[in-house]
């Protein structure tokens, strides 16, 4: 068998929509035997977002759910009957993991708290990702990326002086919770490992967005130690600014560049523009003064008009000026380096044929990342799992399907 | 239990500015020993300062200066002081529980002290561009013949091969590369007016790369075998944005941002509350909770409109909707109205400035502040754990090491060098604190 990181690693994988299911992606992508558990006929809600294959709105082709569950078995069951729990605590009995994404009172209701399943698996990992935590006054309440990112993260700097401050495109908290998530699921392990006993994590998406939403620990600390409350900005063009430099996003002739620079870097900057003359220029005595800003600012940007994005991010890479084209999914797919880096990955489906996905977000020497096969339909593995693995007969199959259980 | 997770796992690590910091916070936090290695004759960019000595113009007093990233240059107190490299607050915000050591590894001698302390360690982690390591000659193939079982991870913005490997950007123009930057704008104004410091992809490469380690950790605990991890940092930022990157490759179509609006939901958005610039998000995701909405505010007329009683038919005529929930909004404070929609189940919360997280009731409740005493930045309070473990409970355990703080330890005590032997290298200035190098930062 492909030897990976974490081939001898079984996980009982009851989460659904993002952040719980990149969790256990990441897991399963490095080797993980994961189990994924959805409900009979729906299924995990994922199925029905968007985007779908073609745009057709089936269960089987929303690409958020393809992308988000590469390497995992899919099995269905239905968690409120008897049956249903025994099931589950006897496919927990032999994980070492188990993530779920519920709110916080499910899995107590049902009876498959963190203490009862440790009695059936004392060295089991349990991972709860949710909104708010497991305790705590919000601990109920309902979330979306926007609240989340309002609450946890750094929304209130996002976006320009003002207008309403603006959210993160895309649900990419959602997305860092999971792999906070998958940190401290894998540390939990590592201490099952040395110590014999496992335990129950607590993962809250707004504790993950305060923690390491882009800039949110380095502005909350910032409020702590010198008392700033960090707003947003006026948009470069009209910005106060301290130093010359250009900041932020600026128009070239096709498309716009993202830069940001450091102040002791203004000679690579005209090294870049093939102007070293203006470092002598009298105008550009004091770097700090606003009126030099505005002198470079007219240069600048007529400059830029002439280049375009492409041309742009090889003359500053060149310069070593940290700089690069504002990319649509499109200029990304095509940028050559990652395509010299093999980094999408082509995964063969029954019901999308072959597409290409995002690859490993990084590369082992011993053990690297591997598809071993696409995201699961709806209940595919039920048989494998419940009869070669749980060793029920197939004639038993037969029956909790009948009555819903699966 | 009382062992945290990583004890007894040394992490020998040269991070620079975010993500390579929070990735070794993590493995700190989980009980790691993560020592960095420092230089006083080299000062790495936007780590422990953009200057070794800012000029007093650049250490800002509110958020909103030097052309916009303020928040990120701040100082303890608005003071560099003696040591602006030990009150630099984005190094604090994620130097807790790390060691420092200073060596100088431009000379031979200091590569040997180097080469003896990843002889003891588990794992190096580093950040720079890749051309810093093979110009060191502390490249994968050197260490690992020093020591077979190590864990070496290197993570730079693009990687360690392809043809742009030796460019060296920022979180800000990875995201751009990434395409995150052409997903966040306001749906009406151009790019320009983007926020530019948008730092998502050092958030999820920082998170990934303490991931990957713990990944190859426990291969090795089955296999005895060390192994290298090539990180780029743009490659973790794009699986986080599958939802636009799969459209693009299953149907080839570019997705438009959509600012605070959600593709097929609404309404949606961020609505003006009573106060100055306080502002609560709304997200209604079901029909069940637009109904809830409209309970909750009291089912004025407007809410029965017909034409709002579908998903579609709110997304059509969102702005409308917008305006009305905008005059109800207006007329309350942003936490209240997170409780009045929260109890109809519809979910909302308030947009929080750095003064309300602090203040905020849940946050307070999981005990996510923790009180830190740092010698040179006096006593805060710092945000703390991601999550929570029952059985190893995590904590800010060592304030964020000052710059060599840890000399004697690292040399003495994990290395084993005789008083005579440390002396001899202060002696070159091979090793040694800021104490009589301060000087050479400039």
């Amino acid at each position: 068998m492909f030897d990976q990181a974490l081939s001898d690693v079984k996980v009982v994988d009851l989460t659904w929509h993002i952040a719980g299911p990149y969790c256990t992606k990441l897991l399963a992508d490095y080797g993980a035997e994961v189990i994924k558990v959805e409900r009979p006929s729906q299924g995990d809600p994922a199925r029905g977002m968007g985007p779908f294959f073609q745009d057709d709105p089936h269960p089987e082709k929303s690409g958020l759910f393809l992308h988000l569950n590469t390497n995992k078995k899919g099995i269905t069951l239905n968690l409120r009957t008897t049956t249903g729990k025994k099931i589950l605590k006897e496919l927990i009995k032999e994980a070492d993991i188990l993530v779920e994404s519920f709110s916080p009172r499910v899995m107590p209701s049902l009876g498959l708290d963190y203490e009862t399943l440790k009695d059936i698996n004392p060295k089991l990992v349990m991972t709860s990702v949710s909104n708010f935590g497991q305790t705590g006054p919000y601990r109920d309440f309902k979330a979306s990326e926007i609240v989340e990112y309002a609450m946890g993260g750094e929304m209130y700097s996002t976006g320009i002086d003002g207008r309403e401050p603006l959210k993160l495109g895309g649900n990419v908290g959602q997305y860092q919770a999971g792999t906070v998530a998958s940190v401290a699921t894998m540390g939990a392990l590592f201490s099952a490992g040395s110590q014999e006993v496992g335990q129950h994590v607590d993962v809250s998406i707004m504790e993950t967005q305060a923690g390491s939403a882009d800039r949110r620990a380095v502005y909350l600390l910032g409020y702590a130690c010198a008392g700033v409350i960090t707003t947003r900005w006026p948009p470069p063009r009209e910005a106060v600014r301290m130093i010359i430099l250009p900041q932020g996003v600026y128009p070239c002739a096709d498309g716009f560049i993202n830069t940001l620079s450091l102040p002791q870097w203004w000679p690579r900057y005209l090294e870049a523009m093939g102007m070293p003359e203006l470092k002598d220029d009298p105008r550009f005595e004091n770097i700090f003064s606003v009126e030099a800003g505005l002198e470079f600012d007219a240069i600048w940007y007529n400059w830029l008009a002439d280049h375009s994005k492409d041309e742009l991010f090889q003359k500053f890479l060149d310069a070593r000026v940290a700089s690069a084209p504002v990319n649509s999914p499109a200029d990304l797919h095509a940028f050559p380096h990652l395509k010299e880096r093999q980094y999408f990955t082509e995964i063969d489906h029954p019901q999308t044929g072959k597409v290409e996905y995002p690859g490993a977000p990084f590369k082992m020497s011993e053990t690297p990342w591997h598809v071993r096969y696409p995201a699961p339909l709806l209940g595919q593995h039920n048989e494998e799992i419940y009869c070669d693995t749980l060793g029920y007969p197939r004639e038993e199959l037969v029956k909790l399907r009948e009555s819903g259980i699966i | 239990m009382s062992k945290l997770p990583l004890e007894g796992v040394r992490v020998v690590a040269m991070p620079v500015v975010f993500a390579g910091p929070f990735a070794t916070m993590l493995l700190a936090d989980l009980g790691a020993e993560v020592i960095l290695v420092e230089s006083v004759f080299h000062f790495p960019p936007v780590t422990r300062g953009y200057f070794p000595r800012p000029p007093q113009e650049l250490v800002p007093t509110t958020g909103a200066t030097f052309g916009g990233t303020g928040g990120i240059q701040t100082y303890v107190d608005h003071w560099a002081g003696d040591r602006p490299w030990d009150r630099f607050v984005m190094f604090h915000a994620l130097g807790r529980n790390k060691l420092s050591c200073c060596m100088d590894l431009t000379r031979p001698e200091g590569v040997d002290v180097f080469k003896r302390l990843i002889k003891t360690s588990d794992v190096f982690l580093e950040s720079n561009a890749p051309s810093a390591m093979e110009k060191l000659g502390l490249t994968y193939d050197v260490l690992s013949e020093v020591n077979p079982e190590l864990i070496y991870l290197s993570m730079p913005g693009l990687g360690c091969t392809g043809p742009q490997k030796y460019c060296s950007l920022f979180g800000a123009q990875l995201q751009a590369l990434a395409g995150h930057t052409w997903l966040t704008r306001y749906p009406d104004l151009d790019y320009t007016t983007t926020q530019s410091l948008l730092f998502h992809c050092d958030a999820s490469s920082g998170a990934t790369a303490a991931f990957a380690v713990l990944c190859a950790l426990h291969h090795r605990r089955r296999s005895g075998k060390g192994q290298f991890i090539d990180l780029a940092q743009i490659e973790t930022v794009v699986p986080h944005l599958g939802e636009a990157m799969m459209d693009y490759t299953m149907n080839g179509r570019v997705q438009e941002p959509t600012g605070n609006r959600h593709p097929s939901m609404a309404p949606q958005g961020v609505y003006r509350c009573r106060g100055e610039d306080r502002w609560v998000a709304i997200s209604v995701t079901t029909d069940a909770e637009w109904q809830g909405l409209c309970l909750a505010i009291g089912s004025p007329v407007w809410t029965s409109d017909e034409r709002f009683s579908t998903a579609l038919g709110r997304l059509e005529h969102h702005d409308e909707i917008d305006k009305s929930l905008e005059e109800w909004t207006s007329c309350h404070d942003h936490y209240d109205v997170m409780y009045i929609l929260q109890k109809q189940g519809v979910p909302a919360g308030p947009i929080l400035d750095q003064r309300d997280a602090y203040h905020d009731a849940q946050l307070q409740s999981r005990g996510f502040f923790e009180v830190v005493n740092h010698r040179e930045a006096g006593t805060h309070r710092y945000p703390g754990m991601l999550w929570k473990m029952s059985g190893t409970p995590l904590s800010i355990r060592k304030a964020p090491p000052c710059l060599g703080e840890h000399n004697d330890y690292v040399f003495k005590d994990v290395m084993g060098m005789s008083d005579d032997e440390i002396a001899a290298l202060e002696k070159e200035q091979i090793i040694g604190g800021d104490e009589y190098l301060i000087e050479s930062f400039f």
